[in-house]
């Protein structure tokens, strides 16, 4: 014979299990009638503090493949390396428009830049950089030399840069231009000379 | 009266035991002969034992296929045996094989990975073993076999065809003469094929040589006795088909090397005006006088040199761009490297094609390819939506990478050359240029250029146009490698070294 306090004791949690079934069920419901958030996969830039100045970014333009120097108004940093970060953005930016002259793929961003004395740079790039970017040598080729063309022309004393991807080292941007090796800023600004239109 | 014994019987019940016995014997001959008679009717249905051609430097051979699970495999021991030392153990499910003393690979019977020296190789199918024969299927060889013999190796998996290094074997047909018209075939090393004539075509089968497809395998001549030739192959062996509308016939010269397919005489009297050919009886069998076995390179076992060597980049899993949904760039690069290896060898310039099938080859195994060959000039190609015309690329050197002592640095390892490769480039550029093809010459962070000894040059093809099918045009294909073949060959003394 079964006690009656334990009776009414699995009686009660039965109840309660069938209580908190049911609530659970409801809640369930209700999560998938939600509607969906939509994901906005613009990067988010970090505030910045300082006065704005007058850089020189240097544009790649698909139509002709070309580099060519485009002037822009942009907050700049005190820091050196918040200033190659925010000149790098400000680049991005303009890849990121819908009439951009060289578009890059959605979710492209700029983790960090490193200045590393004596004369090195590493821009971190995350994975939606790489992996959304188109294919072809002169298409990579554009992205890499307006990028360490616009950091070098900016930055005093940079020699040689390294792009990794999410922190990672890669071995090409989209199936050709080299991240595995370290480029030489001065290799490189020859390079922007020859892709500047009419070279 | 004589006993009976009561186990003789009488005349009748004796006939009666005879016709039983008959019957007996009769039913028994009826199912052995309707047995024999489902043999045959099996054995002549069943499907011709399958093989797998190789051919290497130290030999050519063929082994056979068996069929498991829907694939072909072949035997990995009877495969390596021919081509160095090797020695297989089998232990329980697991088997293992070693390849001239230092190269071992692990392999267990269910698995689809073997292990081959500590690194894991993917089989795309099921490891076998048969009385402790190792069984691996033939699509796995493309990329299990370099992991064994440390070069390239290429698979023609539905022809049954495996070419170890660089073996291939390549030919140019040219129309030569109008009336009579001759068709000569020149092949890189001397052949021997079988030879068949039936109305309207001649062909020639070649079992043993590793000839390999040109540029297109279908060659037309814009000749109405000589329309066509076609390429094909199958069965483990190739086949050039001549389509003639009048009877030809072969005949050989330089040692096997050359090929002129005629008409025969009586046909010439026909094509007013008559002309006639050399006088040379038709072949209907295996060319009289000609080296039995195949004398390619298995005769010689200094490797070949080659003038040129020319990558098709991207390959395999490395699809390159893509190019449309169903066009993917190392597709349009492999087309490009055939035309160009036609183009160079029809200007006289040895040619290796790095990758020759859907093949996985790694950056620094072409610039090893490329170095151990010493070649004169190396040129990767490649193909690209973005644009339009061709861009003729040089290494763009990393920094740093100093020589030490004797050893040059891997990542400039172009150095040296790079003022011969700009040389270079510019003289591509001038031709392609002269033949109204937009073009631009620039420094690209692209390798394996950076890795390459000697002269380098990448070219990069986008449609004239927006129209990327534009790619797959043989004529556009052939108008760009025409030009780089030529100024190639223009260069061939600046570039400093003989064919």
């Amino acid at each position: 014979m079964i006690p009656r306090h334990l009776a009414i004791g699995m009686a009660v949690l039965l109840a309660a299990a069938l209580v908190l079934g049911g609530y659970a069920w409801h809640m369930r419901k209700a999560v998938t009638a939600a509607p969906e958030v939509a994901t906005d996969a613009r990067p988010l830039a970090p505030p910045v503090a300082g006065p704005t100045e007058q850089v020189v970014l240097f544009v790649a333009h698909d139509e002709d493949g070309s580099l060519r120097a485009q002037s822009a108004q942009i907050p700049m940093p005190s820091n050196r390396q918040q200033r190659a970060e925010e000149l790098l953005r400000a680049l991005l930016s303009i890849y990121l428009d819908h009439n951009s002259p060289h578009v890059l793929g959605p979710g492209s961003e700029i983790h960090s830049v490193f200045l590393i004395d004596p004369g090195v740079a590493v821009i971190d790039v995350n994975g939606a950089f790489a992996d959304t970017h188109r294919s072809g040598v002169l298409v990579e080729e554009l992205t890499v030399a307006s990028m360490i063309h616009t950091i070098s022309a900016n930055t005093q004393g940079i020699l040689k840069v390294k792009i990794l991807v999410d922190g990672k080292q890669r071995d090409t941007l989209a199936g050709h231009a080299d991240l595995a090796s370290y480029y030489d800023v001065g290799t490189v600004n020859q390079l922007a000379t020859e892709l500047q239109p009419g070279q | 009266m004589p006993w009976i014994s009561g186990r003789q019987n009488s005349p009748a019940t004796k006939h009666k035991r005879q016709r039983s016995r008959r019957r007996v014997f009769s039913v028994c001959a009826i199912f052995f002969a309707v047995l024999l008679s489902l043999s045959a009717a099996y054995l002549s249905g069943a499907p011709a034992d399958k093989h797998l051609s190789v051919y290497s430097v130290a030999a050519n051979y063929a082994l056979p296929l068996v069929q498991r699970e829907g694939r072909d495999y072949v035997g990995l021991l009877e495969l390596l045996e021919p081509l160095g030392q090797v020695t297989a153990k089998a232990d329980g499910s697991k088997w293992r094989i070693r390849y001239n003393s230092s190269i071992e690979g692990d392999f267990q019977v269910g698995k689809n990975h073997a292990l081959v020296m500590g690194r894991e190789a993917d089989l795309g199918g099921q490891f076998l073993m048969e009385n402790k024969r190792g069984l691996v299927p033939v699509g796995s060889l493309g990329s299990l076999l370099p992991r064994f013999l440390g070069g390239p190796v290429t698979l023609h998996e539905a022809a049954g065809r495996l070419f170890i290094g660089s073996i291939a074997t390549h030919f140019t047909a040219s129309l030569a003469g109008e009336n009579p018209p001759r068709l000569v075939f020149h092949f890189t090393a001397p052949v021997n094929p079988i030879i068949a004539t039936e109305p309207g075509s001649l062909r020639m089968t070649f079992s043993r040589e590793p000839i390999v497809s040109p540029a297109s395998p279908t060659l037309t001549f814009g000749n109405k006795t000589i329309p066509s030739a076609i390429f094909s192959e199958g069965n483990a062996a190739a086949a050039i088909t001549v389509n003639a509308s009048i009877p030809v016939m072969a005949t050989f010269s330089s040692d096997g090397r050359t090929i002129t397919i005629a008409p025969t005489t009586v046909a010439v009297q026909n094509i007013p005006p008559a002309n006639p050919p050399n006088a040379a009886p038709p072949t209907s069998a295996p060319a009289q006088n000609q080296p039995t076995a195949a004398p390619t390179t298995a005769a010689n076992p200094i490797p070949r040199r080659y003038f040129a060597v020319v990558d098709a980049s991207h390959g395999g899993d490395d699809h390159g761009e893509t190019l449309s949904t169903t066009l993917m760039e190392k597709d349009i690069t492999v087309a490009l490297a055939r035309s160009l290896r036609q183009e160079l060898e029809s200007r006289g310039i040895t040619t290796l094609v790095l990758r020759d099938s859907d093949a996985n080859l790694a950056v620094d195994q072409r610039a090893v390819f490329a170095n151990a060959d010493r070649a004169a000039i190396y040129v990767a190609l490649h193909a690209a939506s973005f644009g339009h015309g061709v861009r003729v690329y040089t290494a763009m050197l990393p920094y740093g990478g100093d020589d030490r002592g004797p050893f040059r640095s891997w990542t400039t390892a172009q150095r040296a050359a790079l003022p011969l490769s700009q040389t270079l480039a510019g003289l591509v550029t001038s031709e392609l240029q002269r033949r109204q093809i937009p073009v631009h010459d620039l420094p690209a962070p692209l390798r394996p250029l950076n890795n390459i000894l000697g002269p380098a040059i990448a070219v990069e093809v986008a449609p004239q146009g927006s129209d990327v099918s534009q790619l797959t045009a043989p004529d556009y294909q052939q108008l760009v490698t025409s030009a780089v073949a030529t100024a190639i060959a223009n260069a061939r003394d600046q570039l400093g070294a003989a064919p």
